[in-house]
């Protein structure tokens, strides 16, 4: 495997209860990529993310930066996620700035932290340091976002739109090399989405962070991501978006799927 | 007259140990409430009931059996959420039941209700020894030391689990941690209000601090404020009318939430949500 593979999925399958989900998939992602993923709901793109970040059980095999099994787990801190849904109390006292902040804890930033003690001799100097550069670090990723404003305002008084970029800043605070994005922009207003797809541009082009990110919109997926991957259980397709995007017969089979199973779920929702 | 309560020695060690534990219950209760584990308090006391009733069958130091039954108590509550469907509040219901039926056995066998039993159900902190004192002392500098350290960890924790265990934190280690912590302030907070009144100390002061609508440490502060307002003036009080100082603790506490939703509900403080059954869910 080359050394510039971020990602390598292998014959993954998950099921649940005894129906597949995911249902044999096999692509690789590389360094710098903006992987798009499309794929009518249900299709098992939430489910593939999952298994991706560890939270989810699977058959087939997962590599990430060429890591797996116990090396695996190490890795995932240094993912960014942003999932589908995050649901808090509405109460919950937490400001803009303190749920960024908690992007930051890792286990190996606590070790860093205690080993950063033990050695030094100006302890205190060298904590504020390290506490300064934390600050930072969330003020820059608030600045990428566009929410410096808004550091202090309790996530409870937030828009949707502001919310998505309030998890996006939490996604990046940690320098991830990769980031995964699960329909981020959903429910969101189109002023927000164009906002939205500037910051990912900018993350992917200029500070060269690996970016997976499903969507429904195709040509959003057209405009910003390099290459696509089409999913509905199964990987349908999986490489350059310009190959994706004239090929009008997979194209076809994509829209109409997505619009069965939007027909199938409205039909569900009226019964 | 309050120059001569604080003259008495059962009244200056009743303040301090009252301060202390007022002090770990309303920050171990931000994140219980937070937490949606409001009975839980209720849940270990009844527990501790048992742990009490256990001490005083077998002639123990009951305060001990208490610490250590609980902890057990709070670990299998944590166990019963985890690895079966049985729901949060149902989980705290069949827990404290237990507590509750192995402590009136043990209490029926032995003769029945003692005054040291009545002193842990309704609290007897005008009667606290020195010993006991130190003790509550210096649990709760342990626990609010722990609770300094881990923090940031307990509230990643409360805000979205799943989103805890991305960053590298140990959830299930952390959960139990939470548990145990939980239990301990429960059990060291009991002289104070006593098992029947516990939750008040850990639920109210943090849902009228979460009225003013501030981020995590402001609340935190907040609570810790109105929760010592109200132990400090509850037991004066109950000196200079000669009441039961935990009822009147609570009823102090209980007064502070109301005036706060009057002045909400005057304008004067900010408008914020207060609904607590409903999630935000972000569709993002």
């Amino acid at each position: 495997m080359s050394v510039t593979s971020v990602l390598d999925v292998k014959d993954l399958t998950i099921h649940y209860d005894n129906h597949p989900a995911v249902d044999n998939i096999s692509f690789d992602v590389k360094q710098g990529d903006c992987l798009g993923i499309v794929g009518p709901n249900g299709a098992g793109k939430t489910t593939l993310f999952r298994a991706i970040l560890g939270l989810q059980p699977f058959s087939g095999n997962i590599k990430l930066f060429g890591f797996e099994d116990s090396k695996y787990d190490s890795i995932i801190p240094l993912i960014g996620y942003v999932p589908q849904r995050v649901t808090f109390e509405p109460n919950f006292p937490a400001t803009v700035y303190d749920v960024v902040s908690m992007g930051l804890i890792s286990d190996k930033r606590i070790v860093q932290g205690i080993k950063l003690i033990q050695e030094c001799d100006c302890c205190w100097n060298r904590i504020y340091q390290s506490i300064k550069k934390k600050d930072d670090k969330i003020t820059q990723a608030l600045h990428t976002v566009g929410l410096e404003s808004l550091r202090n305002r309790r996530i409870g008084e937030l828009s949707g739109g502001e919310l998505q970029r309030v998890f996006i800043a939490k996604a990046l605070v940690k320098d991830p090399l990769l980031l995964i994005l699960d329909e981020p922009v959903a429910s969101v207003d189109v002023e927000s989405q164009t906002k939205f797809y500037n910051v990912i541009k900018t993350i992917n082009e200029q500070n060269n962070i690996t970016v997976i990110w499903s969507s429904h919109d195709l040509d959003a997926i057209s405009k910003y991501a390099n290459r696509v991957a089409c999913m509905n259980k199964k990987l349908f397709f999986h490489g350059e978006k310009e190959k994706f995007f004239s090929d009008k017969e997979l194209l076809k089979t994509y829209t109409e799927s997505s619009m069965q199973m939007h027909m199938h779920d409205h039909n569900h929702d009226v019964h | 007259m309050i120059l001569e309560a604080l003259s008495y020695g059962f009244m200056q060690k009743a303040l301090i140990a009252g301060i202390a534990v007022a002090l770990i219950c309303s920050f171990m209760g931000t994140f219980l409430v937070l937490r949606r584990y409001s009975l839980f308090g209720d849940g270990i006391a009844h527990v501790a009931f048992g742990g009490i009733s256990v001490g005083l069958f077998l002639g123990v130091f009951p305060l001990w059996t208490a610490f250590i039954v609980s902890i057990f108590g709070g670990l299998g509550l944590q166990k019963l959420r985890q690895s079966t469907k049985i729901s949060g509040d149902a989980a705290v219901a069949v827990v404290l039941v237990s507590g509750l039926a192995v402590g009136v056995i043990l209490v029926s066998s032995s003769g029945g209700f003692s005054v040291d039993l009545f002193s842990f159900l309704f609290g007897s902190i005008l009667l606290i020894s020195n010993e006991d004192t130190m003790m509550i002392l210096g649990i709760s500098a342990g626990i609010i030391t722990t609770l300094v350290i881990l923090q940031k960890q307990f509230l990643h924790l409360t805000f979205n689990e799943e989103q805890a265990k991305l960053v590298g934190l140990r959830t299930t280690l952390l959960n139990y941690a939470f548990v145990v912590l939980a239990s301990i302030t429960v059990v060291t907070s009991m002289r104070l209000v006593g098992i029947l009144l516990i939750s008040a100390l850990i639920v109210i002061p943090n849902i009228t601090a979460m009225m003013f609508g501030k981020g995590f440490k402001k609340t935190v502060c907040i609570s810790m404020s109105i929760s010592v307002i109200s132990v400090v003036s509850g037991i004066l009080l109950s000196y200079s009318l000669n009441l039961a100082a935990s009822g009147t603790i609570v009823i102090i506490a209980v007064g502070i939430l109301v005036g706060t939703l009057i002045l909400k509900s005057t304008g004067i403080l900010r408008k914020v949500d207060i609904k607590t059954p409903s999630k935000i869910t972000h569709n993002s």
